[in-house]
């Protein structure tokens, strides 16, 4: 592979990139373009899945395999490419509807079985494509075309949701700061089965702003709590530090440095990266982003093709006249 | 004289008793040109193993056979009443058959609630035997009888045995410690054993297969062997059976058999096929009766290499076999008339994505959950016409259990070879009906190698094969073919998204010619003297029914002609014809008439439907009347 030198260049497919201006989706999409070439992988073994929403055209703008597929079942279809074609680096390409309405069932069976899958959920708390309903991440309250009088479902967070559902690497990042994407798609293309990104992304149109707080320069610095294995969580102003069995948010200011909680995101126990989910709510003044939890289990289709090799190795390739004629069988004469 | 010989020394001593047949001289032995059987019991009795191995010792001897599970859809129902009774039939015969058979011969009724269930299908003069010991008060009141059966002449017409068969089980058993409980589990050995002997079954292969099953728990095996032993001492020794019957081998095309039920011929069917093809088999499922065996057959063959993967639903099951297929493999999804309706969506998109694609529809009872473990024919214009837009797919129907192997070469071959998802619509019936399967030589299976399209400049992912109309299978993995492709209307050749209205025409259209155009054999029509003016048209498991009327109506003088529709869509091109040829066509199928409105909208031909869905196959009898109804309008 180390005779494979792409650049971004090459991932760019032919087609016009037609979300509106100023998407969130754009910046996902030059990071993910840029960021291919790092892999080394060939463009004919990567293959994008999607949904349906504003998100789920994704794969049309790359210039690598792809299916653009129907709504919330982008999971399905790619476990059943990746465990038949354990050869392809599969990516998965879905929203908040997508993939936690919709589809919400595939989503967690595939985190379940940790299915070797790279899924990138774009999360806007919003229904774009359908023009601005209340999606499942949206708060509680919200007011849209759809609930004109505020919507009254508690939202989901994806991320505690992932955990729940057994996932082996859950991370966090926002359209905009590539560098921080790049860092996490990086972590996740070299875990072994299934890992998902949530990506904060804004929708000018039918949601603007709902990531601001995160992006503004006056306030991201105390919102983001900085995920970093090894390193203390914390942002310019809070830190994290460990009471009644639970973790508490404190300004940095009233604790020594050694009392925050330095981040294991190996750590085997998902109590732990679930608690560090349940730190942000909707309101998004001090939100967790980074690594949650990275953790090695046996991913999915390596099981399944390992099984067969094993009832190769012992019983023989299969003989299909043996198949026919086997049973109680009788002659005829 | 010692008995148990083979298993264990003096493990029972009978005096009068021998187990080798061809001492058989006793009794006075009754030729037979054939025997429907029917085994009933509590669904918890074990009636279908017993039916299963009654099956394969008669297979053995070279009887042409013909099976009919049927059993609630509860695992175990309420203990003792009619809806708890669970029943296999078998119909064996000196020549060939084509059903189970109209009404049994024999029933062996294991308590009174079997006998109530089944008292209804037995005709004058056929033999009852029943265990006795069961027919206590409690269980008569339980199966909804005010008084005992056996006592007050309602059965004076029939041949009824009472045999104590699980006190005579109990005390065979008695030298095995065991609790009286286990011992009774072994009861339908015995009932199977007193069979074997009426009809002089060979014995060795059940007590083989009793030694495989229970080889590890020496005393249930040593109990089985015990009772089906007894069972068969019991035939031989006592007054109550007076006669043993022979039914000599059928004259079958010589060659090597094996007894099938259509879900294994499926599951074979599909290991052959991707066999021939050199496609890896994938295999996305839901559980779902009547579907789950091939799930749970398939699941076997790993060492063909088979994926099976047992998906969160219905949708992920269709899902994941699409994916698969777009990555190389051979992609079927298998389920039933509820598992279709949810994967709809997903079919849709196989047929906009044009991948080959196979879902295998083993229909039941419907609406909604509906009958699960009973037979019908109502999937027809779901898998036909439901989904949205103009989605055509192709729809292929085996006739029997063994045609439900070629038909998943077939599917194998059209899925691959015209990129479109193909239904096999089986039924409940040719899923766990069984009959003896001539084992095809491999050299006699078609090739079924695919092409999938190489590295090449400029490729259009929607350029269509002239012949075929088929766009190129392109897998991943394949240099500078890179491709996006999706449920979005695509332009022709390119595949690019389009919203252009001539295009979507157009590919519309194309879509229905590449399915219309695809090659089907013509249809056969058996019309012996060539001049019936009346034409038996059936597709799917009515083959039987269909066909064993037929032999009865031409037996007796009438002119009927019989054509049998594998291929549903496409129909073969002489159909039309076939139609136009006989002024009266009588359909028979068990819906209330979906492939006469087939007919009629597409050939203008007012067929005669004969429609009955009471979840069990057509009678023989049945299609004979419905016969004459039109022959003698």
């Amino acid at each position: 592979m180390s005779d494979i030198s792409l650049t971004k260049k090459d991932f760019t497919s032919d087609q016009e990139v037609k979300w509106c201006p100023g998407c969130g989706d754009y910046s996902i999409l030059s990071t993910v373009q840029s960021f291919l070439p790092e892999l080394g992988i060939p463009r004919e073994n990567i293959v994008f899945i999607s949904g349906i929403g504003c998100s789920s055209r994704f794969p049309y703008y790359l210039e690598t395999f792809g299916m653009h597929s129907i709504h919330g079942r982008a999971p399905a279809i790619a476990s059943g490419l990746a465990i038949s074609r354990p050869d392809l680096a599969v990516f998965v390409i879905t929203g908040d509807g997508d993939a936690l309405s919709i589809g919400g069932n595939h989503l967690i069976h595939a985190l379940r079985r940790n299915v070797e899958l790279k899924i990138l959920l774009f999360n806007n708390r919003i229904y774009g494509l359908t023009k601005g309903q209340y999606s499942p991440t949206s708060e509680t309250g919200k007011i849209t075309k759809s609930t004109p009088t505020g919507s009254l479902d508690t939202p989901f967070n994806p991320i505690s949701l992932a955990l729940g559902a057994e996932a082996s690497f859950v991370a966090r990042s926002i359209d905009s700061d590539r560098k921080h994407l790049t860092e996490i798609l990086r972590a996740a293309s070299v875990h072994k089965g299934s890992a998902l990104i949530e990506i904060y992304q804004n929708c000018p149109i039918f949601n603007d702003g709902a990531f601001d707080l995160l992006k503004d320069g006056g306030t991201k610095g105390a919102a983001l709590l900085q995920l970093r294995h090894g390193e203390v969580i914390k942002s310019d102003s809070h830190g994290l530090i460990r009471e009644d069995g639970s973790f508490k948010l404190v300004e940095l200011t009233s604790v020594a440095e050694s009392e925050l909680i330095v981040h294991d995101a190996h750590n085997p126990d998902p109590a732990y990266a679930f608690a560090l989910s349940r730190i942000s709510g909707s309101a998004l003044d001090h939100v967790p982003v980074g690594i949650f939890r990275d953790v090695e289990r046996p991913s999915y289709g390596s099981m399944v093709n390992s099984q067969i090799a094993e009832v190769i190795a012992n019983q023989g390739v299969g003989d299909l006249d043996s198949l026919l004629n086997s049973g109680d069988t009788w002659e005829v004469n | 004289m010692r008995i148990n010989n083979k298993y264990g020394e003096g493990l029972l001593n009978v005096s009068g008793a021998s187990l080798r047949k061809e001492e058989i001289v006793s009794k006075p032995v009754v030729s037979l040109d054939h025997v429907v059987i029917r085994f009933a019991g509590d669904s918890g009795d074990g009636m279908q193993l017993t039916g299963d191995r009654f099956t394969m010792d008669t297979a053995s001897l070279g009887n042409d056979i013909s099976t009919l599970p049927n059993f609630p859809a509860e695992i175990r129902a309420p203990q003792g009443t009619v809806p708890g009774v669970s029943s296999f039939q078998l119909h064996f015969a000196d020549h060939h058959i084509q059903t189970p058979g109209d009404a049994p011969d024999i029933l062996v009724a294991m308590n009174p609630a079997a006998l109530k269930a089944n008292i209804k299908d037995m005709a004058r003069g056929a033999t009852i035997i029943v265990d006795k010991d069961e027919f206590t008060e409690r269980n008569i009141v339980k199966a909804g009888y005010q008084v005992n059966p056996l006592e007050d002449n309602s059965l004076e017409s029939y041949k009824v045995h009472a045999v104590a068969l699980t006190s005579l089980t109990v005390a065979a058993l008695a030298q095995i410690s065991m609790s009286r409980k286990d011992a009774e589990r072994s009861k339908n050995m015995f009932a199977l054993g007193l069979l074997a002997w009426m009809y002089h079954r060979p014995t060795e292969a059940t007590e083989n297969f009793l030694k495989a099953k229970f080889g590890k728990k020496p005393e249930i095996l040593a109990a089985n062997l015990l009772a089906y032993q007894t069972g068969w001492n019991y035939g031989e020794t006592t007054e109550d059976f007076a006669v043993s019957y022979e039914i000599a081998p059928a004259h079958m095309p010589a060659g090597k058999y094996r007894n099938i039920s259509g879900n294994t011929a499926l599951a074979y069917g599909l290991v052959a096929a991707s066999q021939l093809s050199k496609l890896k088999l994938f295999l996305g499922s839901y559980p779902i009766t009547p579907a789950t065996d091939i799930l749970h057959e398939l699941s076997k063959h790993k060492k063909f290499g088979v994926i099976t993967f047992q998906a969160e639903d219905e949708i992920a099951a269709v899902g994941s076999a699409l994916g698969a297929s777009y990555g190389g493999s051979l992609g079927v999804t298998s389920t039933s008339g509820p598992g279709v309706a949810l994967k709809s969506e997903m079919i849709g998109l196989a047929v906009m994505l044009e991948l080959p694609l196979i879902i295998i529809d083993v229909q039941r009872g419907g609406p909604s959950t509906g009958l699960p473990t009973k037979t019908e024919q109502s999937d027809l214009l779901q898998v036909m016409y439901g989904r949205n837009g103009e989605s055509p797919a192709v729809v292929l129907a085996p006739s029997t259990p063994t045609d439900c192997f070629k038909m998943a070469l077939e599917a194998t071959r059209i899925a691959t070879q015209y990129r479109v998802p193909v239904f096999i619509l089986s039924d409940g019936y040719i899923a766990n009906g069984s009959q003896p399967w001539k084992i095809p030589a491999i050299s006699e299976l078609p090739d079924l190698q695919v092409k999938f399209a190489q590295t090449q400049e400029d490729f259009l992912p929607y350029l269509r094969d002239p012949e075929t109309l088929a766009r190129p299978w392109a897998i991943p993995g394949t240099k500078g073919i890179e491709h996006r492709i999706g449920g979005l209307e695509k332009a022709d050749r390119t595949g690019a998204i389009s919203y252009d209205s001539q295009n979507h025409d157009y590919m519309v259209r194309m879509r229905a010619a590449k399915v219309a155009g695809i090659d089907v054999p013509d249809l056969e029509v058996d019309d012996p003297t060539g001049d019936a003016q009346t034409l038996l048209l059936g597709w799917g498991s009515t083959f039987g029914p269909i066909a064993s009327a037929i032999e009865t109506l031409r037996a007796n003088g009438e002119k009927v002609a019989q054509a049998h529709i594998r291929y549903l869509n496409p129909f073969p091109k002489n159909l039309a014809d076939v139609l136009k040829k006989y002024p009266t066509v009588l359909v028979p199928e068990m819906n209330l008439g979906q492939l006469s409105n087939m007919l009629r909208s597409q050939y203008m031909k007012d067929v005669t439907g004969y429609n009955k869905v009471f979840g069990v196959p057509f009678t023989t009898l049945e299609i004979i009347e419905a016969t004459m109804a039109v022959l003698y309008v």
